[in-house]
């Protein structure tokens, strides 16, 4: 199928919903337009309100502080993930007396946390920074943990027989293969970095795109919460962009993904 | 014994009653036993045997990466301890690191032995150019073909001038015509300075059309040396022309008769014996 035809579908898929809406939400179809209004909004409101958002500027303090979190809680959850993994992986002993307690920790919802690193961290950034690195950390871990565990055993006894010692073993072998698991992880761990910050702030903020749609939802401002979820949308689709192309930089020694 | 031999007098290669065991206890599994052989300087040996017979943990009891249950074995006059890092060692998979160039992939060997970057990098397209792949030096080993693949870590391997050469079936997963292009190519490039060169390979023709020696190893487990043939064939040879000589079929007879008992003991262990 050509590119132009999928976007031609892909937009006529928007389309058809938006369209649904509006007509839903504007001329008495399917019941009361007024109660419809109030639980749904219609497409014009939201969209002159993201309008809005963009045209006064309120909306560029809320993305940056969203954005901040995301990095911080990516870059502190990655570094670490990477190494800690790194670190279990070349000392069986150590991964096998905490494996319970990585499984344990792991296996706990993060939001039940959320109140314990708002107790700790404020209503400020960092605590939803500390969400997000705790989501983000074991994405990273296991995948390094794998990575180095994985480590094709003809590769590394090609690299003993060139004559390499431990350390450039590290350099040449382990590293480079832990790092490439990490990246093929790259897009969930971004994306949970995300989710952490929104659930934050969603849960107790006084910024952010979370706590911009908390407030609406606060006033029973249903097209304020739409119109939050349609920049949050816009804005996790930017992000994945940028995560692609850094993706494909970093990546270009694998071979293209099947799909 | 004495002190440190002549390393250039010694025998390159030197197995002195080497069994390898693999497990412990009611399951151990004895892979090869009281293997005696030694390879001189210059000299090419090939192993040939049926599957499973344990040549390839011969190459890796000398390299260093199998210590040996019993018996000794000698790289150049002193017993092997730890990596055999002066021996060149070409395996059978994709040993490249896939994250590495096919130049950075040469380029590696020498700057872990403390070359510097510009040296490294002149000597690996030196060596890329030699195998004929000077214009796929930035391509990333899943951007080139299995013969590719090959080559480039032949180059790896010698681009180090390793004093003696172990191959593990270097081009078994190759396709006919590759592996012969290839054969010619390592005989081009080991008639340069004739390094001793361990080769193990389960195809008789390839063992031939390559080695001073053949020498064939019996059917697992506790594989032994049941033969060893000279091929007096005369060099340079071009791996394709020479399997059409009479002398070759002489020696593919003769070296057959040897390994078709130990063949068909294998192949009786792995599928049972047929009833009547």
């Amino acid at each position: 199928m050509s590119r132009a035809r999928l976007l031609l579908l892909q937009i006529l898929v928007a389309v058809a919903l938006i369209g649904a809406w509006h007509v839903v939400s504007n001329y008495p179809v399917v019941g009361d337009v007024k109660n419809i209004r109030f639980f749904f909004s219609t497409p014009g409101d939201v969209a002159l309100r993201v309008w809005k958002f963009f045209y006064t500027g309120v909306i560029w303090k809320h993305l940056w502080i969203t954005l901040e979190e995301t990095l911080l809680a990516f870059v502190i959850g990655a570094g670490s993930g990477v190494a800690i993994g790194f670190w279990f992986a070349r000392q069986p002993l150590v991964a096998a007396v905490f494996d319970p307690y990585v499984k344990m920790a792991n296996a706990l919802p993060r939001v039940v946390l959320a109140p314990i690193f708002m107790l700790w961290f404020g209503l400020g950034i960092w605590s939803k920074v500390a969400l997000g690195v705790t989501l983000v950390f074991f994405i990273v871990f296991f995948n390094v943990y794998q990575g180095v565990k994985e480590v094709s055993p003809v590769v590394l006894a090609n690299a003993r027989m060139l004559g390499m010692n431990e350390r450039q073993l590290l350099r040449h072998v382990y590293w480079p293969s832990a790092l490439s698991w990490m990246f093929s992880s790259l897009h969930t761990s971004v994306g949970f970095a995300l989710v952490g910050a929104v659930v934050g702030e969603y849960l107790g903020a006084a910024s952010g795109l979370g706590y911009l749609i908390h407030e609406a939802e606060g006033t029973f401002d249903v097209t304020g919460v739409f119109a939050g979820m349609v920049v949050l949308s816009a804005f996790v689709l930017v992000v994945d962009y940028a995560v692609t192309l850094i993706e494909g930089r970093l990546m270009k020694w694998r071979p293209a993904r099947a799909d | 014994m004495a002190s440190d031999p002549d390393p250039d007098a010694a025998p390159a290669i030197a197995l002195e009653g080497v069994s390898v065991a693999f497990g412990a206890g009611a399951s151990a599994y004895t892979a090869v036993a009281d293997v005696d052989l030694a390879v001189a300087p210059g000299e090419f040996v090939a192993i040939v045997g049926p599957t499973g017979c344990g040549k390839s943990t011969l190459l890796n009891v000398v390299a260093g990466l199998l210590a040996p249950a019993r018996g000794v074995a000698r790289f150049r006059g002193r017993p092997v301890a730890g990596i055999t890092i002066e021996a060149g060692y070409l395996f059978q998979q994709d040993a490249l690191m896939p994250w590495k160039t096919a130049l950075a992939n040469i380029a590696v060997a020498l700057e872990v032995a403390g070359a510097s970057r510009a040296e490294a990098d002149r000597q690996g397209r030196a060596w890329l150019a030699r195998v004929g792949l000077a214009r796929f030096a930035d391509r990333y080993p899943h951007q080139l073909s299995g013969g590719q693949k090959k080559r480039v870590a032949l180059a790896q391997m010698l681009v180090r001038d390793p004093a003696v050469l172990l191959m593990d079936e270097p081009f078994g997963p190759l396709d006919a015509q590759t592996r012969g292009l290839m054969g010619d190519l390592l005989l081009s490039l080991w008639s340069a300075d004739r390094k001793a060169v361990l080769f193990v390979t389960h195809d008789l023709e390839e063992a031939i059309a390559l080695a001073d020696r053949v020498v064939v190893m019996s059917a697992g487990p506790a594989s032994r040396i049941v033969a060893e043939h000279r091929i007096d064939l005369p060099r340079p040879r071009a791996t394709a022309d020479i399997r059409l000589e009479p002398r070759f079929h002489a020696l593919q007879r003769a070296i057959w008769a040897d390994l078709k008992a130990e063949v068909m003991k294998a192949y009786g262990d792995q599928f049972g014996e047929v009833a009547p």
